[in-house]
Parts: C-alpha cells; sequence; structure tokens
C-alpha cells in the first residue's frame, strides 16, 4: 500500500512540472504535437525508472556518511556524499546514451522525430531532479525509490501529453500576438497546474 | 530550441582588442532584454520558477548561476580545441558538475539557511539549460573572454527575471520585501489580505507569462510567427 500511495502522489499531488517545474525546457519545446510529445514522454519515464533506482543503489552503497562500511570497517567515517552530483549526472548521462543507442537500433523513425531532443534528456532536469529529490527524502528500500521514479515519469508523460493536445487545438483560436507561442503556453501551464493543485492531501 | 543571433565571427587577424569593444558590450547586454534566456531563448525555466518565493533565496539562486555559467564558460573555452566531439557532452557537464559542487560548498559553509530553502535546486543548476546552451552554443567555438562576458550576461539576463518574478510574489504574497515588511499594519486592518495563491507554484507561470507579454508587446520583433 505504501508503495501505491508513493505512486499517487508523485503522479497527481508532487508532479514533475506542475508542483516542481522541472523538465520545463524541453516540456515547452516538444509540445507542439501529440506524436512526439509521446515519444519524449515515454523516453523520460523510461530514462527515469532505470536511473533513479541506480542512483539510490549508489546513494545507499558507495555515497552516504558511512555507506561505504561493506568494505571494511577502516571506511566507517568516510563520507562522500560531496560527490553525489558528479555521480549522479555521470550515470545520468551514461543511461541517456544507451537509450540513445537502443532508440536508434530498434525504432528509428522515433529516433528521427525526437532528434536532437534524445541527447538532451542527459540534461533534462527531471531526470536529476528525480535522482536528487530521492537523495533527499531517503527511501526506505530500492522499491519505494523505483515506484517513485515511475510515477514522477508517469506524471511528467501526462503534464506534456495534455499540453500538446491542447496546443494543437490552440492554433485555431485567435491568441493576442505579443502572447501568441510562448507566453501562452506558461499561462496555459500554469492553469494546468491550478486544476492538478485540487489533488492535494490525498492519500490512500 | 535556443534562437542565436549573436553570431560572432572567427576574427581573422590577431589585432589587439579593447576589453570592452561595442562586440563585447553586446555580448554582456544583449541577453538582458532582446536574447534574454528565460523570455526568449526559453532556457532554464525549470529552476527559475521553483526558487522565486522570496527574493532572498532567487538573489542567491542567480548569483550562484552567473557565477557557474561565466567560469564553466571560461574554462570549456580553454580546452575547446582538446575536447574530442563524440564526448563533449559528458565534458562540459563533468566541468559544470564541479563548478557546482564548489558552489554547493560554499553556500553550504556561509548561508546554510538559503542553502536549505533552495535544497535540491543548487544542484539543477548542472541541469540548468543556459549553461549547457551557452557551452555549446558559444563557448565551443569562442575566445575566452568572450565567453566570459556570455556567461556574465545570460546569467545576468536569468538573474533579472529572477528577481523581478521574486519580487511580484513576494509583495503580493507575504507582504515583504527581502523579508522586511514594506505593506503597513493599517492597510490590513482596513481588510486587505495577502494574496496566498501567488505563492503557490502555478502564480510563478502566470507571472512569467505576463512578463512576457510586456515584453513582447514593447519589443514587436520578438513576436512569433504564426
Amino acid at each position: 500500500m505504501e508503495h501505491f500511495n508513493i505512486f499517487i502522489k508523485a503522479v497527481f499531488i508532487e508532479n514533475m512540472i506542475f508542483a516542481y517545474f522541472l523538465g520545463m525546457c524541453s516540456y515547452l519545446a516538444i509540445s507542439k504535437t501529440v506524436k512526439s510529445a509521446v515519444g519524449l514522454g515515454l523516453a523520460v519515464t523510461f530514462v527515469l525508472t532505470i536511473s533513479v533506482p541506480v542512483c539510490y543503489l549508489l546513494e545507499k552503497y558507495v555515497l552516504k556518511a558511512g555507506a561505504l562500511q561493506w568494505l571494511s570497517d577502516d571506511y566507517k567515517s568516510v563520507d562522500l556524499s560531496f560527490l553525489s552530483f558528479i555521480m549522479f549526472i555521470a550515470t545520468i548521462a551514461s543511461i541517456v546514451q544507451l537509450v540513445e543507442m537502443i532508440v536508434e537500433k530498434f525504432a528509428p523513425a522515433l529516433y528521427t522525430s525526437l532528434g536532437i531532443f534524445l541527447p538532451l534528456i542527459a540534461v533534462n532536469c527531471s531526470i536529476l531532479g528525480g535522482a536528487l529529490f530521492m537523495q533527499e527524502r531517503e527511501y526506505a528500500s530500492l522499491g519505494e525509490a523505483t515506484v517513485f521514479a515511475l510515477g514522477s515519469g508517469v506524471g511528467w508523460f501526462l503534464a506534456i501529453v495534455a499540453l500538446a493536445a491542447i496546443r494543437e487545438k490552440l492554433r485555431y483560436s485567435n491568441v493576442p500576438a505579443p502572447l501568441r507561442g510562448l507566453g501562452i503556453t506558461f499561462i496555459l501551464t500554469g492553469l494546468m497546474a491550478i486544476a492538478f493543485m485540487s489533488f492535494m492531501g490525498i492519500s490512500i | 530550441m535556443s534562437k542565436e543571433t549573436i553570431a560572432v565571427p572567427a576574427k581573422p587577424k590577431k589585432e589587439k582588442e579593447p576589453l570592452f569593444s561595442p562586440k563585447n558590450k553586446r555580448l554582456l547586454f544583449d541577453p538582458l532584454n532582446d536574447n534574454n534566456p528565460i523570455t526568449v531563448q526559453v532556457l532554464g525555466i525549470c529552476s527559475a520558477l521553483a526558487v522565486t518565493v522570496k527574493m532572498k533565496p532567487s538573489i542567491v539562486m542567480a548569483l550562484a548561476v552567473m557565477v557557474v555559467c561565466a567560469f564553466s564558460n571560461v574554462i570549456i573555452s580553454f580546452i575547446r580545441n582538446i575536447i574530442p566531439n563524440r564526448i563533449r557532452i559528458i565534458v562540459q557537464l563533468t566541468v559544470v558538475a564541479a563548478m557546482v559542487i564548489i558552489v554547493d560548498q560554499f553556500l553550504k559553509a556561509f548561508v546554510f539557511d538559503v542553502s536549505k530553502q533552495l535544497s535540491v535546486f543548487v544542484g539543477l543548476i548542472i541541469t540548468n539549460c543556459i549553461i549547457m546552451g551557452r557551452l555549446e552554443a558559444f563557448a565551443m567555438s569562442n575566445k575566452p573572454w568572450p565567453s566570459f562576458l556570455d556567461g556574465m550576461g545570460n546569467g545576468f539576463g536569468y538573474g533579472l527575471i529572477l528577481v523581478i518574478v521574486s519580487m511580484i510574489r513576494e509583495l503580493f504574497g507575504s507582504g515583504e520585501l527581502m523579508g522586511f515588511r514594506v505593506i503597513p499594519e493599517s492597510i490590513y486592518k482596513m481588510g486587505y489580505f495577502n494574496n496566498s495563491l501567488v505563492i503557490m507554484p502555478p502564480m510563478a507561470l502566470i507571472i512569467v507569462g505576463i512578463l512576457i507579454w510586456i515584453q513582447r508587446s514593447r519589443n514587436k520583433k520578438l513576436i512569433e510567427s504564426k
């Protein structure tokens, strides 16, 4: 039950985009059509679900204060947590590289439609954000961390697909010229975030 | 993603150029308005919105981004000719991550309470698209000094929006500026309330949207075509 609760919380209440604004850059840039939004959303979910558990293991067995104790008692006082940024980003960058190679091999159409944005997932804040939130909230087990990552990914996916759908319709409406494009997208996201605020406080 | 308008051609000959030539000045001041990283290039929004509830953390954040952006630009610009093209993203990330670790340790040592408020967002400077974008678009093909100015300018443009948004949110959300009360007690007695919606995350997006609206209606050439 605890796992399910974490999942729901990550999807709706602490949604990566609407509550923390993580991954906004690609969220705004790729949300012009639903098709590419779905592709990017899936890619982000996939990378998050793989990289956050890996970072969890790193954190637990290498980086945390006293984490190296499993080597020998001499390392009891070692605290490498200041290295966590560099370790996490290296892990994420290499996982992204791997995903890129897999997608290029098995789904070339998706690869061409995602274009430059696949390598940019490495610098998508939501991935590193997921890893850092995992570190800050100190999840109790690998399972909880994985569920959290999956939930955050699904939340991100929902948000980008919803926005892309709205923007496709928006093309037919008469928006004031200075607000066209970026401005209205910001305001739309804000309104969607207000809608998502109604989920606040739900727990199962 | 980034709409490049500053394209500085490689200089043909070795001629002495003054430190603040018009071209360099443009590098420094263009990002404030015409080429603002947040409202025009749409970079680095992720962290910009989350830290703007109060002015103090957002000023600290702006300074941190400025420092990281300028110095990682310089470092990458120094080693740009020896970076193998295939692994350049990882090299850039490593340089930026090292800079961010320094800044993070510095913040923890000297302004611990602000560092606690910023929580994960200091770490997220690593993936701040402004920094990666400038490294990729500018530092990889320019000399150290212009790169430094470019980094400073972009950090400054980012900071400007951050300060404006946080000023609006702090003033209307809690009636304070920099932690000092500016709206006097008597107005509250007359029935004025703090607008608690402004503190909520969604309003940050709407405020930035409105800022973009204002900027584009004043600066017609930024309007997007349909």
